[in-house]
């Protein structure tokens, strides 16, 4: 039986030595019927209270292990996986780095990371368009947790659903692309809303593109006033210093 | 796109109410969904069947009350309906207003025998 979760009938243990765990297997359904009559149960619950149970759980854990884990949120193609990629090559001998990749399908990302030199488990959600605190307790449970480390996680491409979702992360940082248009923050304000730190990305690219950086910065600025904003570039390194830096200000705050 | 899995989330808590006090079957569930939440009460009704086949809800009726979201501008000193979680005041402008309802996503009571 899973420790954190209690869970017993699902089969994602299998995969866990290769380094992905499956979670598009299927839902449990396992219930004993008893005995009542006919009645109204008042429950007035969160329907994300499971969800919010682990992920305290999955926080304290983080904490007691010294360990601050970033959410890593954005559309699919906006440079989430190179992002790492970069940062690894360059700060990995600072901090430990781990990475704990969410996709549909595939190990491509997470062999992506490994490349780079840093440990990496991949979560295959099947149908599911987000990682939930479930998934990561069990990510836990396979990746070295040393204190002092970074744990990232990069959620499944999706500006919507990953929102509504705590993992039991420290921040939430949400990447955005030049070449995706700078109403994003407006077209999907709750994404922008929940993150503590904005990274535009591909900023390589401003030269070819009609991208309006200034429209793009106020409206993520009307959406999430208090948002951190740094401007990157996953292929060439320039601001990845200053995410770095942004990164230990966050350690040496915990 | 994550109506499945609220909708599994909310089986996951009814049956632990079921743990907690054994029925027999579930006639009623009923949520209360906001208009701000990122929920689509058609999605929800489309997929619960589904969800609630081979659980104890299953033959359940699924019961959305939808809440209407709504904020409160300080420049007008009044409450004002909401659309878009980040709009602007309908009637100054103002924005970003504080959310006081629309937000909702709970399970409220369910019906057993």
């Amino acid at each position: 039986m899973c420790t954190v979760c209690g869970c017993e009938t699902h089969d994602h243990q299998a995969r866990h030595d290769a380094g992905a765990i499956d979670f598009g297997a299927g839902l449990a359904a396992v219930h004993v019927a008893g005995w009542s009559q006919e009645r109204t149960i008042r429950i007035e619950r969160g329907i994300l209270a499971k969800n919010d149970a682990l992920a305290r759980a999955n926080r304290a854990r983080l904490d007691a292990a010294g360990v601050l884990a970033l959410n890593l949120m954005s559309s699919p193609g906006s440079g989430k996986t190179s992002l790492l990629v970069r940062l690894i090559q360059d700060c990995r001998s600072r901090r430990p780095l781990v990475v704990i990749e969410g996709d549909q399908q595939t190990s491509r990302d997470a062999e992506r990371i490994r490349a780079a030199g840093a440990p990496a488990v991949q979560l295959n959600t099947g149908s599911g368009c987000h990682l939930d605190a479930h998934m990561i307790g069990h990510a836990l449970d396979v990746l070295p947790l040393v204190p002092g480390s970074i744990v990232f996680i990069e959620n499944v491409g999706n500006l919507v659903c990953p929102a509504a979702f705590d993992l039991g992360e420290a921040h939430k940082v949400v990447m955005l692309a030049v070449t995706e248009g700078e109403d994003k923050p407006l077209k999907y304000p709750n994404m922008f809303a929940a993150a503590d730190l904005l990274l535009v990305n591909k900023t390589d690219l401003l030269p070819h593109l009609e991208f309006d950086m200034d429209a793009c910065l106020a409206a993520a600025r009307r959406v999430n006033p208090h948002m951190d904003i740094l401007r990157v570039s996953a292929r060439t390194g320039a601001g990845i210093e200053a995410f770095y830096d942004w990164i230990e200000a966050r350690v040496r705050a915990s | 796109m994550h109506e499945l899995s609220l909708l599994e989330s909310i089986i996951d808590l009814v049956e632990e109410e079921h743990r907690k006090h054994p029925f027999q079957q579930v006639r009623m569930i009923r949520i209360k969904v906001g208009a701000l939440a990122m929920a689509m009460p058609e999605s929800l009704r489309f997929c619960f069947a589904i969800v609630a086949g081979g659980s104890i809800a299953h033959g359940a009726r699924l019961e959305i009350e939808e809440v209407a979201g709504a904020g409160w501008c300080g420049r007008c000193c009044c409450s004002v309906v909401l659309t878009e979680r980040y709009g602007p005041c309908p009637k100054c402008g103002n924005a970003p207003l504080h959310v006081t309802a629309g937000e909702e996503l709970q399970l409220a009571d369910i019906e057993v025998e």
